[in-house]
């Protein structure tokens, strides 16, 4: 059995060494405060400087438009409440969609008990949404549009770029939560139109508690941490160097070879796709087949529920996640297949495999080799599968 | 998160199956909720349970908790597996995470609609359980 096949890089990632590398001296000898004025603290501000051109570079930004912060929860919540309560004499309207990450649908909940007014759009079967919802959606009151890149549990890309332009054209702020789409694609916040843009370390190689917050130059919005005036003075707290650092390195290598990465990560992706769909009767991909992100994964198997398969396969050594209610510290399973029209039942059962650059073939052909018997002892367990063994049809 | 006792009858489940001529069978629970547990008795002439399998989609500890109970009551009298409650089945499994308790329940449950099952094929007229205790907060039993 190996040890740890570790197939959930949309939850974290390995931090890179050279990431680690690139940290070690702010976590040591160089443990100045950016703010001070001597040399120690001078070359901690340059290092931040630098980390923060790296991130800019990466995504066609201007340094300045470039807010550390504690990570994508915290940029979601910033770029959400400070659009939110900065523009509040211009309307209470906000679009979203029904797939959002939690860093946002619980922002907007609490913003909804302020009284602001939110829209939900749907998404279709693959969880797609369209541009033309968005253009229906928006009111005279509409001061924000955000909508994810790339969804975190069926890997979905949205068509940012589109939508983008719609907000435009209305002179609306458009925020987008790219977490899951960072170093997975090009991404450009000038072609595609993007004011807000909420960014993650730890899921490109890089550490945890440090993220970003794009923000054009320009728009209108209330800070969120106030306090000793750093970063523009918008965003209070004395950096964390070392996870800063580490950021602006991760990103460098995380869209170095975008295309080159894609391909071999998208090649693992859809032999993972098609053997499992050989292998596995009662089995369905959500997300879409094309236009998902290069390195995700999500099935689901009917008649088996998602936290018992990923006992068995952590037995086996394999690391992954699942949308059951049971993994999500509620009674309901995941609100994304709920939303892309999923049974409760077939929800229950979902599995998500997310790969990364450290992802192997044998990796893979472990993955294949283990999973299989697992579906089946789990379904020979099953009062569900019984029935449909006797050809009752389950509905 | 959860115990070794948990992880031991998860990973090598207790009396796992079918009895063909099973003369007390129940299931609770709901596919839209998570969990099903059905349990199978083979119950003598003296009313005692002579051999108990189950079957259960659900999470870990459903699946444990169906394992435990199935073996707390084989080869107990029907009198003495109606005794059994949600907390004996904890305490024998090392405990459970609070999320976890109504998966107890759901197990206290099979065994008494089974019993159930055994009165009604019988024509005794005792009533055991309940249609559905709503252990698990929002089900929708019945629906």
């Amino acid at each position: 059995m190996r040890d740890c096949v570790y197939f959930d890089n949309a939850a974290t990632t390995k931090i890179k060494s050279a990431v680690l590398e690139a940290m070690m001296p702010y976590l040591t000898e160089e443990y100045g405060n950016p703010s001070s004025i001597y040399s120690l603290g001078a070359r901690a501000h340059s290092a931040i400087d630098e980390a923060r051109d790296q991130v800019a570079r990466a995504i066609g930004a201007k340094g300045r438009e470039v807010f550390f912060t504690g990570g994508g929860t915290e940029a979601d919540n910033w770029a959400i409440k400070g659009v939110a309560l900065g523009n509040r004499k211009k309307g209470n309207h906000i679009i979203s969609t029904a797939i959002e990450h939690h860093a946002v649908l619980h922002t907007l909940d609490y913003l909804e008990k302020q009284g602001f007014e939110v829209t939900y759009l749907p998404v279709d079967e693959y969880g797609r949404i369209s541009p033309e919802d968005v253009k229906n959606a928006i009111k005279d009151t509409t001061i924000l549009i955000t909508v994810m890149f790339a969804n975190n549990e069926i890997g979905v890309i949205e068509p940012i770029g589109e939508i983008g332009a719609i907000a435009k054209e209305k002179g609306i702020a458009f925020h987008t939560d790219a977490v899951q789409a960072l170093g997975h694609m090009p991404i450009d916040v000038n072609t595609l139109n993007i004011d807000l843009m909420s960014l993650s370390a730890h899921k490109i190689h890089g550490p945890k508690g440090v993220g970003a917050l794009y923000v054009r130059q320009g728009l209108r919005m209330e800070n969120f941490l106030h306090g000793g005036a750093q970063e523009q003075k918008r965003r209070s707290g004395t950096e964390n160097v070392a996870g800063i650092v580490g950021f602006g390195k991760a990103i460098q290598l995380a869209t170095a070879d975008i295309a080159g990465h894609t391909g071999k990560i998208a090649a693992m992706r859809d032999r993972l796709i098609d053997e499992i769909y050989s292998r596995i009767p009662y089995c369905r991909l959500n997300g879409p087949r094309d236009g998902r992100v290069c390195n995700n994964v999500n099935f689901s198997f009917q008649y088996i529920e998602g936290e018992a398969l990923l006992l068995m396969l952590n037995m086996k050594g394999v690391a992954a996640s699942s949308g059951s209610a049971c993994t999500s510290g509620s009674l309901d399973p995941s609100h994304v297949l709920l939303a892309i029209g999923l049974p409760h039942e077939i929800a229950h059962g979902s599995l998500r495999l997310s790969l990364s650059d450290y992802t192997t073939q044998e990796d893979i052909d472990y993955v294949l080799e283990v999973l299989p018997p697992i579906v089946a002892r789990l379904r020979a367990m099953s009062p569900l599968y019984e029935e449909i063994e006797r050809g009752v049809k389950y509905v | 998160m959860y115990s070794e006792k948990v992880l031991d009858h998860f990973e090598n489940p207790r009396n796992v199956g079918e009895i063909a001529d099973a003369n007390a069978v129940g299931q609770v629970g709901n596919a839209k909720c998570g969990d099903i547990m059905k349990i199978y008795m083979q119950i003598s002439d003296d009313e005692v349970i002579e051999d108990v399998k189950f079957k259960t989609f659900g999470c870990g500890a459903a699946i444990a908790t169906s394992s435990m109970a199935t073996e707390m009551v084989k080869g107990k009298s029907v009198d003495e597996a109606l005794t059994l409650t949600n907390k004996a089945v904890m305490e024998a499994l090392d405990g459970l995470p609070p999320v976890k308790v109504h998966c107890s329940v759901l197990a206290e449950e099979a065994v008494r609609a089974a019993i159930q099952d055994y009165y009604d094929r019988k024509g005794i007229q005792k009533k055991v359980i309940e249609k559905c205790s709503q252990c698990c907060g929002n089900c929708s039993c019945g629906e």
